[in-house]
């Protein structure tokens, strides 16, 4: 039409959308606060390449990074009914649930899936921190109870990738129950003497580690993750003093006691492999490059 | 002295009035106040009534914490006969927040445990106002598996705030100790039946309350968080506790529409605190008759039983 239409305005327009473009493309790291170029940190598994901080990751990245080719089969999980009690606060529980759902384009709180990770028949469940705090409410305790149902009928190990805040306080006491709920789970997996292996990531607090995520028979930490039942701001409102430096961290865990192994994300795979080959006294895996998907595909 | 809650007062008034007159009719023969003064003790009986007809969950809270209730301590001394305590959890300490034994309910030899709050502040902070550290759970760990040894019901009363929230508690692993707790109540072949006889609080709670049979008195509460806590979480202002008590449906009445409870003992008129003896026989003829509707059954049934009826919650909620 005119120089307006097909210039100026484009330019405008533009000048507008670029602004959320950077925010996309660079992510602080939380930790030493370096900028980081998202594909360097995609490449690195969300960890920090300038101070190894082990960051969110969402568990369909998580997956991806894990199985092999990245390739998996998501499990669907049984829906529970929605808002059971009607819950609300200064906002209604099912709008939470909704702006949660789009801000991070899953269902809910956990991620089921079936595949091979080192050329051995796994199930991974992962919690996803950023789903309203990875909260445990009863679609998280069916995911767990349909994971360990799975590895009993696959006869394979299940490996639980943790990260809540703890309960879901929307749905009351029926959150509460998913403690015992998820511990029946996990003694169907026990008495089908197959491996649960407990990966507790950046945050694990509250009920969550007051139950399934303490009862791995291998309890792996990320580096550098909150681990605990009580927050370190409420035990020092309690008992009014200062809290030691790495307290309730990892590696804290590591020297009380409380876990078995803290290992780094890169090193992760390798590692859950050889103990689920061990424990299901499987041969060692086959090192090396594994087949293509495609040419494995082809050749069938 | 009679402890009155905040929304009692107006009852404290009336009963103040009448305990007033009383005392100066003493002083006086002539005086003659008692037409006067029973006409008041109608009003505070109508007044009770009608202040616990309709009681608010956060009423109920404040009921359910209240320091004349009876406590774990007033139960099995009252319930059962020749009770031992058996302590420690045999790695770190006894902890005191935890009562547990061996005893006689009715002849039969049972285990008991339960969270003691205290009664007075030396009691209190003994008890560690009923907050248990690892070595609570592990105790009661280790009386579970006593129990299921010797083939002896378990029965636990739960009354506490939480799990005790501290440095200590932490580092000697208190989430791993509730959990193994939680699993061991999923373990053992023998009944087990819990009763909230005041204040269940999240975790805490649930390691003692993962059994066949949960009961509930009439104004118990049994909850994820404490209201105060959801308020200053959900609502960012700890003061919202009324709002946040209502919301979170933590009532016997509401948990026995979730069957998270099977069934309410009923507490007489103006709380359990008000008549403390009535209130533990109704507890004992409860735990009595639930004891009986699992005799006979072999542990493989007792542990299914249990194990069915976490997976089956959530099946019904409020709003449908």
């Amino acid at each position: 039409m005119n120089w307006i239409a097909n210039y100026v305005r484009p330019r405008i327009n533009s000048l507008f959308s670029k602004r959320d473009v950077p925010e996309n493309l660079w992510t602080k790291c939380t930790e030493c606060g370096t900028m980081l170029f998202h594909r360097e940190l995609s490449q690195n598994a969300n960890v920090c390449p300038n101070c190894d901080h082990h960051m969110n990751i969402s568990p369909r990245d998580r997956l991806l990074t894990l199985f092999d080719n990245g390739k998996f089969t998501p499990i669907e999980i049984p829906k529970p009914i929605n808002d059971p009690l009607g819950f609300k606060d200064q906002k209604k529980y099912p709008d939470r649930m909704k702006s949660a759902q789009k801000k991070t384009e899953a269902d809910e709180a956990m991620l089921v899936a079936e595949g091979e990770i080192g050329r051995t028949k796994m199930i991974v469940a992962a919690q996803d921190f950023s789903f309203m705090g990875g909260s445990m409410g009863m679609y998280v305790g069916n995911a767990i109870i349909v994971a360990c149902k799975l590895a009993v009928e696959k006869k394979c190990p299940l490996v639980l990738f943790s990260a809540a805040g703890g309960a879901r306080m929307q749905e009351g006491i029926l959150s509460l129950m998913q403690m015992p709920r998820t511990t029946v789970a996990v003694q169907l997996l026990k008495e089908a003497k197959l491996p649960f292996i407990v990966v507790l990531t950046n945050p694990t607090t509250g009920g969550v580690t007051a139950s399934y995520a303490m009862l791995g028979d291998i309890q792996i930490a990320e580096p550098n993750a909150l681990i605990c039942f009580a927050g370190p701001r409420v035990i020092e409102q309690t008992i009014r003093e200062k809290l030691p430096d790495g307290f309730q961290k990892a590696e804290y865990l590591l020297d009380h006691g409380m876990l078995d192994r803290v290992v780094h994300r890169k090193n992760l795979k390798e590692e859950l492999v050889m103990l689920s080959r061990m424990l299901m006294g499987l041969n060692p895996a086959i090192k090396g490059d594994l087949p293509k998907p495609d040419s494995s595909e082809n050749n069938e | 002295m009679q402890n009155y809650l905040e929304f009692e007062r107006p009852l404290a008034e009336i009963e103040g009035k009448a305990a007033e007159l009383r005392a100066l009719a003493k002083t006086s023969e002539e005086m003659n106040v008692e037409n006067e003064a029973s006409a008041l003790d109608k009003k505070a009986g109508d007044l009770l009534i009608n202040l616990y007809e309709n009681l608010t969950p956060w009423r109920k809270c404040q009921v359910a914490r209240h320091p004349d209730r009876p406590h774990c301590k007033d139960y099995i001394d009252k319930l059962f006969q020749d009770y031992i305590p058996l302590s420690g959890d045999r790695n770190f300490a006894d902890d005191h927040a935890v009562m547990g034994g061996i005893g006689r309910f009715n002849d039969q030899p049972v285990i008991v445990l339960g969270q003691e709050k205290g009664y007075d502040t030396k009691t209190r902070i003994e008890r560690n106002f009923g907050m248990a550290r690892p070595e609570g759970y592990r105790k009661a760990i280790r009386l579970m598996d006593l129990a299921d040894r010797f083939n002896l019901p378990v029965i636990t009363l739960v009354d506490t705030p939480g799990a005790y929230p501290g440095k200590g508690a932490e580092e000697r692993g208190q989430s791993e100790a509730i959990a193994r707790s939680t699993e061991k109540c999923l373990q053992i072949g023998v009944p087990l039946i819990s009763i909230i006889i005041g204040e269940g609080g999240s975790g805490g709670a649930v390691a003692f309350a993962t059994a066949n049979r949960v009961i509930m008195l009439q104004h118990s509460i049994y909850s994820v968080i404490s209201p105060e806590g959801c308020a200053s979480i959900l609502w960012k202002d700890a003061e919202k506790m009324r709002e946040a008590a209502e919301a979170l449906r933590l009532t016997a009445q509401d948990l026995l529409k979730l069957g998270v409870c099977d069934l309410i003992v009923e507490e007489p008129v103006g709380g359990a605190q008000r008549g403390r003896d009535v209130t533990i026989k109704a507890v004992g003829e409860s735990i009595e008759i639930q004891l009986e509707s699992l005799k006979g059954f072999d542990r493989k049934t007792l542990i299914a039983d249990r194990r069915q009826r976490f997976l089956d919650l959530g099946e019904k909620g409020l709003t449908s």
